[in-house]
């Protein structure tokens, strides 16, 4: 084990895959960088967030590869790239550029295998940062896996430490099916220890981080830490929860949530999207169609209000749950009796 | 020049505002009040102010995530402007968009874009209703070279030709695309290219507001005359990095120096206008000193500004729900 940052941890696991497999390639903008500049330096920049930094110099032009601005290109390119044999780990920099490469995620990657008769493989994992949290208002900060989600064919996995960052791009990168990989911006910067050498998370399993009896508390990425927070403070008053990270949301541990409910018979779902038909939504659903008999309360939703992400730094902080808000859920599926 | 004094006076202090608007915030970015991505355009002033000094109330104007000078260009309110950077309740979007969205629509101004490419086609819609208005009103996009690359620009130049639009495509040559030099980027070179869509091209010093003034009167002659789309493209630099803390490993040390030493467009336009005997250079300070003293009282009143709470993060979404 070592201590790294979520950044460097998946900066590590691309550095693996990359050398374990020469099929894998890393394309996007500014993945180098410097390109074209006049100081000479062809890696400039190593991704903005620097999760790619060293890759090209590592690995190649050839296969760390800087593109126009062309979204829908990229994404386009890592389609056809996967279809031709190769494993491309295409970057989007924002999740909200999803918006101009649509198309060929949801209408093309996810659909390839199924329509051509189980013929086709799409090992694409595509990147991209998400959520608030720097201020970057309606355009740079959204949390948009509950709509890809909802779309057959994707798998969508959301790591919350770096340790599992690790883990799951590398799941990712070996994955024949397409994966929508989303790194919460806010979560680049935390600390935590990492397994060296090749280390795999299985997809489909979401992890228990704190066992209780009282409640269950479902959250994903930011949220993770978030709930750790509320849960942690609450154990100090004799209060004790199940925090559970689900870490994909496509395909949904179903097992790990009931199997928790059944024991507290109280959910709070935390969730950094908008309310509608979001994770916070399904869990919920999931709850109330499979988990009935075990709920006690009414399940508590903390998600984001039904409103873009905000600009300033007050406006965020009351977009954004809060430990607060999560604490407050849980004393209230406590007063349920 | 053909233009009048009190034009050149006008373009001048808009350029003057610019400067000292983005010099400014370079200078208070690092002190932490400001939040989110800022995008300056210190180094392109006379792009903007050479396009907009030609533009008529009626018309609109689309920006990009490099949004200040076009807005100032377009008139909209510095002190407005200087709130909304700050995040202020009184910003001109109410703090709900910051550096990246500013817009005010009452000036034409369709505003700035966190998406690169997006404002082009939004334009050509304008654009048709300028048409259908037809009181000559045209529509400007302003695109980088790095935007540029974008099939939504590819797709609204060719609409726009094939709509015969009054639409102005203002193409920003800075150099750079975030921290990808734009040779790298653009496979064959911008004026090609958009004249492969059947869109006439007036090239323009970027440095020189004259030239890019008269790149694009006569496009917009062009337009203006029911011909179509055209465009104007303009060669500058950005003197500060992609957004305010980028290091800028992949430019040269002295590029910015060279620039701001050589071609810088302040220097020019007051070597020009002061050259013609058109204006003294105390006559010229003068103006740099009020638009200094109007920096300074919008940096003191939106350090000062009302928060935004809870009812402006939840109205406005949409008009009626
Ligand atoms: C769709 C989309 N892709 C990528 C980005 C990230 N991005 C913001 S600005 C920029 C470079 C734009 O370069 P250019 O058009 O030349 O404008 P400049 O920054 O030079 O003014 C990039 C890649 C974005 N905001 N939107
Ligand atoms: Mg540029």
């Amino acid at each position: 084990m070592a201590e790294m940052t979520m950044r460097d941890a998946l900066n590590q696991a691309l550095h693996q895959e990359m050398e374990r497999d020469e099929r894998v390639i890393v394309v996007g903008e500014d993945v180098a960088g410097g390109s074209g500049g006049s100081s000479g330096n062809e890696e400039a920049a190593g991704g903005i967030f620097g999760v790619t930094k060293g890759l090209k110099t590592r690995f190649g032009g050839n296969r760390v590869i800087d593109t126009p601005i062309s979204e829908s290109a990229i994404v386009g390119l890592a389609n056809g790239a996967a279809l031709a044999g190769m494993r491309p780990v295409a970057e989007l920099m924002f999740a909200d550029f999803v918006g101009v490469s649509l198309d060929q995620i949801f209408n093309q990657m996810a659909k390839f295998r199924y329509m051509f008769g189980g013929k086709a493989k799409t090992p694409v994992v595509l990147r991209m940062s998400m959520g608030a949290g720097m201020n970057a208002a309606a355009q740079h900060s959204q949390t948009i896996y509950p709509m890809l989600s909802a779309i057959p064919g994707l798998k969508v996995a959301i790591p919350s430490t770096p340790a599992d960052a690790k883990g799951m791009l590398a799941t990712a990168i070996r994955d024949d099916d397409p994966v929508i990989f989303f790194e919460h911006k806010a979560l680049y910067a935390r600390k935590g220890e990492v397994p060296e050498g090749e280390y795999l998370v299985p997809f489909g399993e979401a992890a228990l981080l704190r066992e209780g009896s009282d409640v269950t508390v479902v959250a994903i990425a930011r949220m993770v830490p978030f709930a750790m927070k509320a849960v942690d403070k609450l154990a100090g008053e004799g209060i004790t929860c199940d925090l559970i990270d689900m870490r994909t949301t496509s395909p949904i541990d179903e097992e790990t949530i009931l199997e928790s409910l059944s024991q507290t018979g109280r959910l709070v779902v935390v969730d950094e999207s908008n309310p509608i038909c979001s994770i916070a939504s399904e869990i919920a659903g999931l709850a109330a169609s499979k988990g009935f008999h075990d709920l006690r309360a009414p399940v508590q939703k903390i998600t984001a209000p039904h409103t873009p992400v905000p600009f300033a730094r007050e406006l965020e902080r009351l977009y954004v749950p809060s430990p607060n808000d999560i604490e407050a859920a849980i004393r209230a599926v406590l007063k349920e009796v | 020049m053909q233009q009048s004094p009190d034009q050149i006076r006008q373009a001048y202090r808009q350029m003057r505002l610019i400067r000292e608007f983005e010099e400014r915030l370079h200078v208070e970015n690092p002190k932490g009040e400001i939040a989110g991505f800022t995008h300056l355009y210190s180094g392109q002033e006379a792009i903007a102010v050479g396009v907009c000094e030609n533009l008529r109330e009626s018309d609109f104007i689309i920006s990009t995530h490099r949004g200040h000078g076009h807005a100032l260009a377009r008139g909209c309110d510095p002190r407005g402007m200087m709130h909304e950077i700050y995040g202020r309740a009184d910003g001109l979007c109410k703090g709900r968009g910051g550096s990246m969205h500013i817009a005010d629509l009452t000036k034409g101004m369709l505003g700035a874009n966190g998406i690169v490419g997006a404002g082009q086609p939004i334009a050509v819609g304008a654009a048709l209703a300028c048409k259908a208005r037809g009181d000559g009103s045209v529509a400007v996009s302003f695109t980088g070279d790095g935007a540029s690359n974008q099939g939504t620009v590819f797709e609204a130049m060719n609409m726009a030709v094939v709509l015969k639009l009054p639409k102005l495509f203002a193409l920003e040559n800075n150099g750079y695309s975030e921290h990808t030099g734009a040779s790298y980027g653009i496979g064959s070179d911008l004026k090609t290219r958009t004249e492969g869509f059947g869109i006439p091209v007036w090239e323009a010093d970027g440095f020189d507001y004259f030239s890019v003034y008269e790149a694009t009167e006569k496009a917009l002659d062009y337009i203006r005359a029911g011909n179509g789309p055209a465009a104007i493209l303009a060669t500058a630099t950005r003197y500060f990095g992609h957004f305010e803390g980028d290091p800028q490993a992949y430019r040269a040390k002295d590029e910015v120096k060279t620039f701001r030493e050589t071609v810088d467009a302040m220097k020019t336009i007051r070597e020009k206008v002061t050259g013609a005997g058109i204006f003294t250079a105390e006559e010229l300070d003068e103006i740099d000193a009020e638009v200094l003293a109007l920096i300074d009282s919008s940096v003191d009143s939106a350090r000062n500004g009302p928060v935004p709470g809870e009812d402006i993060l939840m109205s406005d979404v949409y008009i009626d729900y």
